[in-house]
This record gives structure tokens, C-alpha cells and sequence, in this order.
């Protein structure tokens, strides 16, 4: 019988800690399948963040740092400097990258740092049980927000890669969603082409992940990818949001 | 190598090459800005890469994942920036990293002042940041010291796998003076480590890690750092014994550039058929305490002069052990004690001492 479907090799084939339902191991699997697909996994270095994907370093099979909370892109940065021949990848999730690590992402990118960064967004914070993200949906219901997310105290989510694209420096900016199998394969060549970016030594890129959280939405996997379809998509427009070859100034 | 006129900021970036340090990362702060200015233009003539930071958060996380590759790397800043590098130094002792730190001390706290002062003794021998863990920290009082110094931190940086610190108050930053450096242009690079992530090819992955989610793990890791500790206590501890010889009733404890004023005072006081001796700890962590109550049992009373309120009188304290009264004499806010105050106190606990006073 002809085997049509296995294990990545880029990954370690532990059981994974994220909830059911939860969309973390798609995305790490699109991570992990390109790692191989480019044949550099061995030359690979990722970066753990803090929240749900603090074990990141447990399913990727490549050199990997856990860091501290939203510095994952400085972490990459010192890597990736110090050793340019490596592929330095962040993956980090909406409460890491787009609150307390506001700043360390915003300046990697602007100084076009030659690392790819994976942002998961699923609008809350999982780990710590479901509080408000700096990416909550205007009126989303969370542990912090009790009648949904107030925009006149608690501001409008934060659109990471339309911030990330306004930037001069050239990058790759992408947001791909995981609500439909056909979504996941887009995604899949969108991961492809950031890494590529990175190996050719082009561009900073990013790829922003559309993402639910079953339980701490509370619903079941199925309907919070219906939810994420119905709410998220219509405030975080899917696509390539920035592509090196469209602006000016130059690679570096 | 002929002897050269420098100012300590770059003497320090410079001793940081002829260390083998090739990279560096910072942001700027009063009164460091000359070290990173100076390797800015002289890192990239030496196949180095010179990076300028958003933060000093930033910072201190660029240098853990430079560390965690296994390169050289130092950062360097002052007191407010120090603290907000808190986060990567516990990070980089957590994850066992070696890295050289710079804090060229200016007055605090908060804002406070860009003036040399010793304002930071405390955070960086005893509250740096959370957990348990210790840096390594050396305090030159000279140009000449402060270059030898940061030649050793990373060699003590590599050995321990610690991070380092090179505490210097402002002063040491500022001043010009004569030095020596290594005939090198540029040392070796460090050794390949078995730690390192450099990609895993021919061997399994490695991780870079400060997390232990398994208390008994943890417990172990922790116990193993302070082991290792105890060995850099017992082995790398150094100290400078000034005056020592003839027998003196007051022992002087200063560190740093107020040792160097002290040894002014205590020229004077010769003169004056005083004679008194002065210890100064040139690791001040791990603290010289033995070589320090060595010196305190010869004398009947000590004295205590720093640039602070006292930071490492409580160490001075530990080494006198209740046997010797210890006075303290200290100013702040970027002021420093003169010859004439520190030649008054010594005076006044002479005093003491003939008057019998606890």
C-alpha cells in the first residue's frame, strides 16, 4: 500500500499540549513542512514565545530559544546578526507579539531584520484563560471584558500587519486564515514564500494566522471557526498586505 | 604595545575586540555614549557588527539570542538602562548564557542625575532582576583596569557560563588616562560550544531555555548555579590590599574610582603620621569576604567611604562580622567625597577609637 500522508520530518512527532480544536498544530505543521521543503532545517533556529506556544520548542525538530514575553523579534534579531547563515524564525501569539511586544516587532521589521515571524492571532489570551488580547473583536466577549470589548475604554484592535506594512522598509507582509482546508493550503504557500524571502536574503516577512480559541471562546471547534469566518475576517482582510518587489528602497 | 591616551568608554570598546567581541548591541544613555560611538565606527573595520536598539529591553533580549548562538557579545549602558535590562540578565543566567554587561553608573534613583556615582552596588550584587541567580561583577578604578577587566569578564563570562558585568561609576567612562592593550588587533573567536544553536545539522536539535516547569528540575538547576558559584567565589574573587603593611588602627573599604581618591587621602594622612590601610574589592561579586575580614581584624575600626548611601556597607558588615565597628562616610547625586572629607572622617573614627565609642 503506498503511503500518501505521514509525519513531517521537520517536526517532533510528540503528542502536542494545545486544546482540541485548536488550530496551533495546523500552523505548526505548515511551518514544519517547509522547514523540509527548503531543506533548511538544519540550519534552522526558532524562537518559543510566552502564552499558548510556550512549548513550541518541543514540536520543531531544529535548534530552537525559548524567550521571554514579546521579545521574541530581538532574540531573533541578536541570532540572526550574529549568525546570518542561519533561518530564524519567530512564532508568537496575538498577546506576545501585538501588546507587550509591540516594540520589539515594530523595530525588527523596520530594520528589515532577515527573519520570518509567524503571528498567531485568535483575538484572546489562551494560556492565561481567556482574557481581553490587544486583537479582541470590537464587543467580543472575554474573562476581562464581561460585556464584550468596550472600543471607548478599551480602543480598537490592533491590526499587526496593516501597522507592520506602512513601514518604508521593504518586507513581506501576509494574514492568512485556518477556517477552511482551502484557506490552509493559501496559508501554506504564503509560509513558502516568507521563508523564502528570508533565504534569499531579501526581506524581513511575516505571516499573520487567523486563529480560534475553543475554549476559551467557548464554543465548539467548529462553531469558533465559524465565528473567527464570521466576525474576524471582515475587521482583518486576508492576503498580502506588503511584497518587497512593490516598494522602494531597496534591499539592503 | 606602546602605551596610548584614551578615554575609558572606548578603551572598553576597544578591549572588548582585542577580547575577541565582535558584536555589540545598544541604546544610548549618559554617561556611556562614547562606547557604543566608538565601536559603531571600529566594529565594522574588524568584520563586527554594531547594532543600535529600540530599548534596553530590546537590548538585553538581542544580546540572549546573540549569546544563545554562540558568539561574544556585550552591551553596554547606564543605571536607568540597567534596570531595564533586568528582564534579559535573568533570562541570560536562567538559560546559563555568557554575555559582558557595561553599567558606567550615573546618580539615581528614577531620572535623577548623569553625573558618576556608585548608585547601582546593590542592583547589580544582590536585586538584578528575578530569580535566584548571581552575576559575576568587576569594578575597575582605573582606565588601565577597566580594559583588563573587560578582557576578563569574558573569559569568566565563558568559563562559568554567567552573564558579567563590568560596574564602572561614570567617572571611569569619562576620564582619560594611559593604557595598554593586548598586541592582538582582534582576539580569537569563542570556542564552538556544545550548547550553542547553530543549526543541528549532523546532530539532534538544541534548546536555549530558561523555562522548568518541573519543580524538582528547576530545584536541581538552581542548586547546580549556586554550586558553580561557590566555585567562581572560591577561585575568581579579587581583591586590592593598599597600605596594608605597617599597622594601622583604621582600615579604609572603597571601590572603584573612590579608592583612588582614598589612596590621596591616605598619602596625606602618612604625612601627617597617620597611617591607615584601605581594602578594595575589585570583584564585588562574588564579594572578596575573607581577604576583607582579614583586613578588618588588623585594624580597630573601619571605614566605609562610597559614592552612594551605603550600598556595600552591608557587605563590609557581613566581613566584620560583629567584631569591628564600621563607620560610613558617603555622598551622592554625582557628587564625590574629596581627599579633605575622607581625611576628616578618618579622623573622626580615630576619635572614635580613643573615645571608646561603639
Amino acid at each position: 500500500m503506498r503511503k500518501i500522508f505521514s509525519h513531517t520530518e521537520g517536526m517532533i512527532t510528540d503528542p502536542m499540549h494545545y486544546c482540541p480544536g485548536c488550530t496551533h498544530g495546523i500552523i505548526h505543521r505548515l511551518v514544519g513542512e517547509t522547514l523540509i521543503e527548503l531543506g533548511i532545517r538544519e540550519r534552522a533556529v526558532g524562537i518559543s514565545p510566552v502564552g499558548c506556544s510556550v512549548f513550541t520548542y518541543k514540536y520543531f525538530r531544529c535548534d530552537m530559544f525559548q524567550a521571554s514575553h514579546g521579545r521574541a523579534p530581538a532574540v531573533a534579531t541578536g541570532a540572526k546578526r550574529c549568525r546570518p547563515e542561519l533561518v530564524v524564525f519567530c512564532y508568537q501569539g496575538d498577546g506576545d507579539l501585538a501588546a507587550i511586544g509591540t516594540s520589539e516587532i515594530i523595530h525588527a521589521a523596520n530594520r528589515g531584520e532577515k527573519i520570518t515571524c509567524i503571528f498567531v492571532n485568535n483575538a484572546i489570551y489562551g494560556m492565561t484563560g481567556g482574557q481581553m488580547a490587544p486583537t479582541t473583536i470590537p464587543g467580543q466577549r472575554t474573562s476581562t471584558t464581561p460585556g464584550g470589548r468596550n472600543v471607548a475604554e478599551d480602543g480598537f484592535p490592533l491590526k499587526m500587519s496593516e501597522i507592520l506594512s506602512q513601514l518604508q522598509t521593504p518586507g513581506y507582509i501576509a494574514r492568512v486564515s485556518m477556517h477552511s482546508p482551502a484557506e490552509i493550503i493559501k496559508a501554506k504557500q504564503i509560509v513558502r514564500k516568507a521563508f523564502e524571502y528570508q533565504v534569499s536574503n531579501t526581506c524581513f516577512s511575516f505571516v499573520e494566522f487567523l486563529s480560534t480559541c475553543p475554549t476559551n471562546w467557548g464554543m465548539s471547534p467548529v462553531d469558533s471557526l465559524n465565528w473567527m469566518k464570521t466576525n474576524m475576517l471582515p475587521y482583518y482582510p486576508l492576503g498580502e498586505h506588503k511584497i518587497p518587489e512593490k516598494h522602494e528602497g531597496g534591499s539592503r | 604595545m606602546a602605551k596610548i591616551l584614551m578615554k575609558g568608554n572606548e578603551a572598553i570598546g576597544e578591549a572588548a575586540i582585542k577580547a575577541g567581541c565582535l558584536h555589540f548591541f545598544g541604546y544610548p544613555i549618559t554617561p556611556q555614549n562614547e562606547l557604543p560611538e566608538y565601536l559603531s565606527k571600529r566594529l565594522p573595520q574588524v568584520g563586527g557588527k554594531y547594532i543600535q536598539t529600540e530599548s534596553e529591553v530590546a537590548t538585553s533580549n538581542m544580546i540572549f539570542g546573540a549569546a544563545g548562538v554562540g558568539v561574544r557579545v556585550m552591551t553596554s549602558s547606564s543605571s536607568p538602562g540597567i534596570s531595564l535590562m533586568s528582564e534579559g540578565l535573568s533570562y541570560l543566567a536562567g538559560a546559563e548564557l555568557p554575555a559582558v554587561i557595561v553599567n558606567m553608573m550615573r546618580a539615581g534613583p528614577g531620572l535623577a542625575g548623569i553625573l558618576p556615582a556608585q548608585s547601582d552596588y546593590a542592583h547589580a550584587t544582590r536585586g538584578t532582576a528575578h530569580g535566584d541567580f548571581e552575576l559575576i561583577v568587576l569594578a575597575p578604578s582605573s582606565v588601565q583596569e577597566a580594559v583588563d577587566l573587560t578582557i576578563l569578564s569574558f573569559e569568566l563570562a565563558e568559563k562559568y557560563r554567567n552573564p558579567v558585568m563590568l560596574l564602572g561609576d561614570g567617572m571611569i567612562g569619562q576620564m582619560m588616562e594611559p593604557v595598554e592593550f593586548p598586541d592582538v588587533e582582534v582576539g580569537p573567536p569563542m570556542k564552538a560550544a556544545d550548547w550553542a544553536l547553530t543549526g543541528c545539522k549532523g546532530r539532534e536539535p538544541r534548546l536555549v531555555s530558561s523555562l522548568f516547569l518541573d519543580p524538582v528540575e528547576l530545584n536541581e538547576k538552581n542548586h547546580e548555579r549556586f554550586a558553580r558559584y561557590k566555585v567562581i567565589k572560591d577561585n575568581e574573587a579579587r581583591h586590592e590590599l593598599y597600605n596594608c603593611d605597617e599597622p594601622y588602627d583604621v582600615l579604609i573599604t572603597a571601590f572603584g574610582v573612590m579608592s583612588r581618591v582614598c589612596k590621596s587621602a591616605i598619602q596625606e594622612l602618612k604625612g601627617q603620621g597617620i597611617n591607615v590601610g584601605m581594602f578594595r574589592p575589585i570583584t564585588v561579586k562574588p564579594f572578596p569576604s575573607e581577604q576583607c575580614s582579614a583586613a578588618i581584624f588588623k585594624s580597630k575600626r573601619v571605614l566605609d567611604v562610597e559614592m552612594n548611601m551605603g550600598q556595600m556597607l552591608v557587605d563590609i558588615q557581613l566581613a566584620a562580622n560583629g567584631k569591628r565597628e564600621v563607620d560610613f562616610m558617603g555622598k551622592c547625586g554625582g557628587l564625590t567625597p574629596s581627599i579633605e572629607d575622607v581625611i576628616e572622617s578618618v579622623h573622626s573614627t580615630l576619635a572614635k577609637i580613643k573615645g571608646g565609642v561603639a
